[in-house]
């Protein structure tokens, strides 16, 4: 039976476990499903937002461009178409026009030059010596000759700038002739530049061999990352934006949008840092989990709360209920082992009883005249006598067993209870050295004075003393005895770390001839007197135990002693 | 000082049958009763009684019943408790409720004897300073003391 009391208090701890993954599992399970669910959309709709953000960027940008170069193209043109070669071949009429257009557009055309079909530049105008130069043999020259018009990548060309030019091709004479415009670099590239989103998001300009056509604001390497993939794309589908998320050799995500310019000669490229463009949803996302976190911390924390104030709670009651139940089959027992044994008594002590009667009748009738002069008078009287005396160890026998007194000095005087227990504690202590017994005691200073009897008491706790060495007597241990005031009483505890009362045991041991000692070793009145004592006093006795833990015995004396002290005096008179 | 009327109350017969005839070769006049009820019955008749011994266990109404009519009833009537030892407590109980004294069972005679004399003694100075108390009332109330 100890063992399910030992099981039970297992049973508390998986109680409390289960009780708190439950709670934590009930509530936070829903918790991140909702979160990751709303998380999870927001994410991928955050997503098509961003990239739906920035294909419209660039298509707008990539409009912009494509605008402002067939502009400058269209502007070229009908320069070629209202002029001809004989006009624009005067350098002096070519200044006025590139004037005329710098006054119109801002200083977006740096030079104009006419070339012959021979390469020959006929005609300059614009800051730089050009006069005369000879582009036959320059790569863009070629594709200026066979195409209508031309807008060229950015090259280095004679005056070792970057630049590119847009010329128109027209026929004077059965002979082809060019007109060529140099459109400014750094405007251009303020247009490109300009598209800035974030802090890191730049854009930038590669043609079809993958060379830079603007300046990026970071430096990139044309060669690495997806553009050349972008280039490759054209061919399927020629007028989408594409995105493309992809991880750099640092190991940070970079978003990539592109679209073609310049009917696909170009590649208009816009890169953001990936961590950049999602700014605001890492922020989200952040908050989220910090929300998240700091939610399963609460749950925990009121889980755990929870679950352990609820195993108190069921081991506070499942105790209350086993103490109660103990004492009452204490009590219980007790009450009806006493009982059965005073009903014994009784019927003994009434035939004992008429018996001596009968045997004072017998004396007092010899007392008569008649048989005074019996011969055999004084053997009458010594039987008589005897009978007496036997009826009056009968008595005495029954008073023994039942009154559960010794012969003790009931005398009540001011007893310094810690004094007591210091001597008790000494005379133990030979005993207890030789079981192995270590003594503690704890006795709580400046105790009053208990109005009782002091052998009694000595008795009592002498008693205790006794039972736990006897129980430690084979293995050793620590005896504990205490002592400290309460309220209105003072509680001993004498507590030893033996091996225990069996349950089975523990409702008896109060009882009394209840022992466990061999036979002839125990009277098992010891307890029972014990307790009579204790009760007599107006006190308590309790016992509380578990095998192979130990036992512990709870002595309550009130300090003012109220029934006890009636009792007492009530017996002394007897 | 004339001799005592006791009543003797126990369920026991023969204890009775014997106490009573030792006791009356004492001096004492005896009546006796085997129940409570009886007890009470008699003493209703017999106003006189001095003392009671009785016996604390009894079937049907107990000694401590007994005694506790008895007190209310003839509150001048002194009670002697006989017990078998194991109802100590309920002659303990019996004692706050007014017994004169209590015995265990078997007694010796000449103790019972004693406390008899010494309970009729105590009933009959009772009995005397009501009366002295009577006098003087009666004397007060007659303007003379």
């Amino acid at each position: 039976m100890s063992n399910t009391k030992v099981k039970k208090i297992t049973d508390y701890t998986s109680f409390f476990r289960k009780r708190f993954f439950t709670i934590i599992i009930s509530s936070i399970t829903p918790m991140i499903l909702v979160s990751g669910i709303i998380l999870y959309q927001f994410n991928i709709s955050y997503h098509e937002k961003v990239h739906a953000h920035l294909a419209e960027l660039v298509l707008k940008h990539k409009q912009n461009i494509d605008g402002f170069l067939m502009e400058k193209l269209a502007d070229i043109r009908v320069l070629a178409k209202t002029f001809g070669f004989d006009e624009l071949s005067d350098e002096a009429f070519l200044q006025d026009r590139l004037e005329i257009l710098q006054k119109g557009y801002g200083p977006v055309f740096v030079d104009l030059g006419v070339i012959n079909s021979k390469g020959v530049q006929v005609a300059y105008a614009g800051p730089f010596k050009l006069g005369k130069a000879v582009y036959s043999m320059a790569e863009w020259f070629e594709t200026a000759m066979k195409n209508e018009y031309v807008i060229s990548d950015v090259f280095l060309g004679l005056r070792g700038l970057p630049h590119f030019i847009v010329t128109v091709r027209n026929t004077w004479k059965g002979e082809p002739w060019i007109i060529r415009a140099t459109i400014d670099f750094v405007a251009f590239n303020n247009l490109v530049g300009n598209i800035r989103v974030g802090e890191t998001g730049f854009a930038f300009i590669l043609n079809r061999k993958g060379a830079l056509q603007t300046k990026p604001l970071f430096d990139i390497v044309p060669e690495k990352g997806p553009y050349l993939e972008f280039m490759n794309a054209e061919l399927k589908e020629k007028d989408n934006v594409q995105i493309v998320e992809r991880k750099d050799d640092s190991g940070s995500k970079d978003i990539y949008v592109a679209d073609f310019l310049k009917d696909g000669d170009w590649l208009l490229v816009y890169q953001q840092k990936f961590s950049d463009a999602f700014s605001d949803f890492h922020k989200a996302l952040k908050v989220a989990f910090a929300i998240i976190i700091l939610g399963g911390l609460a749950i925990t924390i009121v889980a755990y709360m929870l679950s352990t104030r609820m195993a108190y709670r069921l081991a506070r009651m499942d105790k209350e209920r086993q103490m109660m139940d103990e004492q009452i089959v204490e009590t219980g027992k007790l009450a009806s082992g006493g009982e059965l044994a005073a009903r014994r008594a009784h019927e003994i002590n009434n035939p004992v009883a008429i018996m001596v009667e009968e045997a004072g009748w017998i004396e007092d009738l010899l007392e008569e005249e008649d048989f005074k002069e019996g011969k055999n008078l004084d053997e009458f009287q010594r039987s008589l006598n005897q009978i007496r005396n036997q009826g009056k160890r009968c008595k005495e026998i029954t008073y023994k067993l039942l009154s559960f007194a010794r012969k003790t000095d009931s005398t009540i005087q001011e007893v310094h209870l810690n004094d007591m227990l210091e001597e008790l504690v000494a005379i133990s202590a030979q005993r207890a050295r030789y079981s192995n017994v270590t003594i503690n005691t704890n006795f709580q200073g400046n105790l009053p004075f208990l109005e009782v009897s002091l052998s009694e008491l000595q008795q009592v706790f002498l008693n205790l003393i006794n039972n736990a060495l006897d129980a430690m007597e084979k293995t050793g241990g620590i005896l504990g005895i205490s002592s400290r005031l309460e309220e209105d009483h003072v509680v001993v505890t004498v507590e030893d770390n033996g091996p225990g009362i069996p349950k089975a045991n523990l409702g008896r041991i109060f009882d009394p001839f209840f022992t466990t000692k061999q036979v002839g070793k125990g009277t098992g009145l010891g307890l029972s007197i014990c307790y009579g004592i204790i009760k007599k006093m107006g006190g308590e006795i309790e016992v509380r135990s578990t095998v192979d833990v130990g036992a512990t015995f709870y002595v309550r004396i009130p300090l003012t002693k109220q029934k006890g002290k009636a009792q007492q005096e009530d017996i002394a008179t007897a | 000082m004339k001799s005592p009327l006791v009543m003797l109350v126990d369920d026991e017969v023969p204890f009775v049958e014997t106490m009573v005839k030792r006791l009356e070769k004492r001096n004492l006049t005896v009546l006796t009763a085997f129940t409570g009820n009886e007890a009470l019955e008699s003493l209703g008749k017999h106003r006189n009684t001095d003392v009671v011994i009785l016996d604390v266990k009894m079937p049907g109404m107990d000694g401590i019943e007994t005694l506790q009519e008895i007190k209310k009833k003839f509150p001048l009537i002194e009670v002697v408790m006989l017990t078998g030892h194991a109802t100590v407590e309920s002659a303990i109980e019996g004692m706050k409720l007014g017994a004169y004294d209590y015995l265990m069972k078997p007694c010796d005679m000449e103790q019972l004897v004693t406390k008899v004399d010494e309970a009729t003694r105590k009933k009959k100075d009772h009995e005397e300073k009501i009366r002295e108390a009577r006098v003087k009332e009666a004397l007060s109330a007659h303007g003379l003391e």
